[in-house]
């Protein structure tokens, strides 16, 4: 077992051991069927409206557009709430508790100690995500989709999160109190969230798009929408990879004070 | 083993620690001995690699700290102030995830992780939570974990915090154990467990080192008097004069209980017989005699008591002096 495989496997034991995971894997479980529920509902009420229109005919409703569109769209303030809740604890918890030092003090590479803290966390999230797939399956069963833009949405989703978990962890490292890690990312998540606002406030100029493409907002779209672009890919993998760097230079830095 | 020279580390404008050199040779136990602040945690997590000196180079095994931090930490086995332990794990699963941070595997780290366990009597507590154990066990853990991979070079602060007296002894015993085959440093503000376990003292105080050498010799160059103590049945008015009266003898100071004295003598000559004689002749009923040894723990007060001193700011002095002219 390598040095990273050791601080995976310790950081998953420490998470089921904590009740975090429980508490944050059944809200969030609970939000995606209560929101998969009303939309199916929501869809079925337009449904019976479009058969009184046509007057006995069978209607066909599109449920990708009608629930899973609005499902992968309404989870993204979810994830905002919860996924800080998940990492606030990573660096911050090892830093109050002392640990921090002995970590530092290990021969292994701090980006080891970064990687395995972020692979730790984005498991669970893989996890929790690879639960609600379970909606999808069961509506199938009685209905038919699309399933290409659902593995789309999933993509984003997955996505998203591991941006979102790469900038709580960096939120983490920043403090060794867990209250205000979770704060700080909630915060630095909605900012993110709010410069697409920002950026239409310029409408189709240059500076307009390059401001809007900060934001994740129109990158998930897209992939919800059922769209997969390169350049999409690239900000996700991009803005992860500046987080998990920041977070490093961080840790690295704390050593100086 | 461990060469530091020169090492300084600031913080700001606060200095922790000022030109400090020592070194360790391989199988030397060292204590380093402080008040709280004196620098002594600073410099271990210099050499730990734990932070940068500002100035100045450390190398342990030869290994340069600044330059080669992964072999420096190979070569160290480090118990921090705070035990270093996640509640979360089980003593066994702790030891486990330590070796693997430091690449022991398979039937290697099996083997490593019953030594250390049974070193420390850790083996009843081996499958419960590190959060359900005692003080005592949890700094126990700690120093498993660094002497899990054998190190050569050993950095332990305070290791004796936490522990009743009967653990004291055994880890005290542990070190011990562990000198000739191990460096190691040692802090403490315990002075007996400097003088117990180590050959050799760092005296460090607001960041300097203000003496280094053998326990033994420490007390010996800053005594100034041989001083020894007795006891006395009956004392007429006139024993301490004639007490004074012994060639030889300095000072005599009466001490708290009716009839006992302590007399100062002149560095290098033992008066005991003498007095004892006079004690006899003078019918005092003599109950008790014996030569007071300076403790460590003199030399130490002494030692960082002095160095109060010569940072008073001489800016009060000069004061004082205009003001006693300006009088005249």
């Amino acid at each position: 077992m390598t040095p990273v495989q050791a601080i995976i496997a310790k950081e998953l034991r420490g998470y089921f051991v904590s009740p975090i995971v429980y508490v944050v894997g059944a809200v969030f479980l609970f939000i995606f069927g209560l929101l998969s529920y009303l939309y199916v509902g929501f869809a079925g009420a337009q449904a019976i409206q479009l058969m009184q229109m046509q007057q006995g005919g069978m209607a066909q409703i599109n449920l990708n557009d009608l629930v899973f569109r609005n499902l992968f769209a309404s989870m993204r303030i979810v994830l905002v709430i919860i996924l800080p809740i998940l990492t606030m604890r990573l660096f911050a918890e090892e830093r109050k508790l002392r640990t921090f030092e002995f970590l530092m003090t290990s021969p292994i590479r701090i980006h080891e100690i970064v990687i395995g803290k972020f692979v730790s966390v984005f498991l669970i999230y893989l996890g929790l995500v690879g639960l609600t797939v379970l909606v999808p399956t069961v509506l199938m069963l009685f209905s038919d989709f699309d399933w290409n833009p659902i593995w789309t949405g999933y993509a984003g989703m997955v996505l998203l999160g591991a941006l979102f978990l790469s900038v709580g962890l960096f939120a983490s490292a920043l403090t060794e109190n867990q209250i205000v890690a979770a704060f700080v990312s909630f915060g630095l998540l909605l900012t993110i969230w709010l410069i697409a606002g920002l950026g239409s406030l310029f409408g189709d100029t240059t500076a307009g798009r390059v401001i809007s493409y900060v934001s994740y907002m129109e990158h998930y779209e897209r992939l919800v929408r059922g769209l997969i672009d390169t350049s999409d890919l690239l900000y996700f993998g991009s803005g992860l990879a500046l987080m998990l760097f920041l977070t490093h230079r961080i840790v690295e830095s704390t050593r100086w004070k | 083993m461990i060469d530091v020279h020169n090492i300084t580390k600031r913080y700001g404008h606060h200095t922790a620690i000022d030109r400090v050199t020592f070194s360790v040779a391989k199988g030397e136990v060292l204590a380093f001995l402080g008040p709280n602040g004196a620098g002594k945690t600073t410099t271990m997590r210099i050499l730990t690699c734990f932070m940068p000196a500002t100035e100045g180079t450390a190398r342990v095994a030869g290994f340069d700290c600044a330059d080669q931090p992964l072999e420096v930490k190979r070569q160290i086995g480090y118990l921090p102030e705070t035990p270093p332990v996640y509640q979360e794990l089980t003593v066994a699963e702790y030891l486990t995830f330590v070796g693997r941070l430091r690449g022991i595997t398979g039937p290697k780290l099996s083997s490593a992780l019953d030594q250390s366990i049974g070193r420390l009597e850790l083996g009843s507590v081996r499958h419960r939570l590190i959060g359900n154990l005692s003080r005592g066990y949890r700094q126990r853990v700690g120093l498993a974990q660094a002497l899990l991979h054998d190190p050569p070079v050993l950095i332990l602060d305070e290791p004796t915090v936490g522990l009743d007296p009967k653990q004291i002894i055994e880890i005290r015993e542990l070190i011990k154990s562990l000198a000739g085959s191990h460096s190691v440093i040692l802090s403490t503000h315990i002075l007996p467990e400097a003088t117990a376990v180590c050959q050799r003292v760092v005296i460090i105080n607001q960041g300097r080192i203000v003496a280094e050498d053998t326990p033994e010799q420490l007390s010996a160059r800053l005594r100034q008097s041989e001083k020894v103590s007795i006891t006395l049945k009956a004392c007429p008015a006139d024993c301490e004069m004639k007490l004074r009266a012994i060639p030889g003898v300095l000072n005599v100071f009466p001490g708290q209980a009716g009839g006992s004295f302590l007399l100062e003598c002149e560095l290098g000559r033992d008066l005991r017989d003498e007095i004892a004689r006079v004690a006899v002749l003078s019918l005092w009923g003599l109950l008790e005699l014996r030569t007071v040894s300076m403790t460590l723990e003199d030399v130490f007060l002494q030692l960082t008591r002095h160095e109060d001193h010569l940072f008073e700011p001489p800016e009060a002095a000069v004061s004082m002096v205009t003001a006693e002219k300006t009088e005249a």
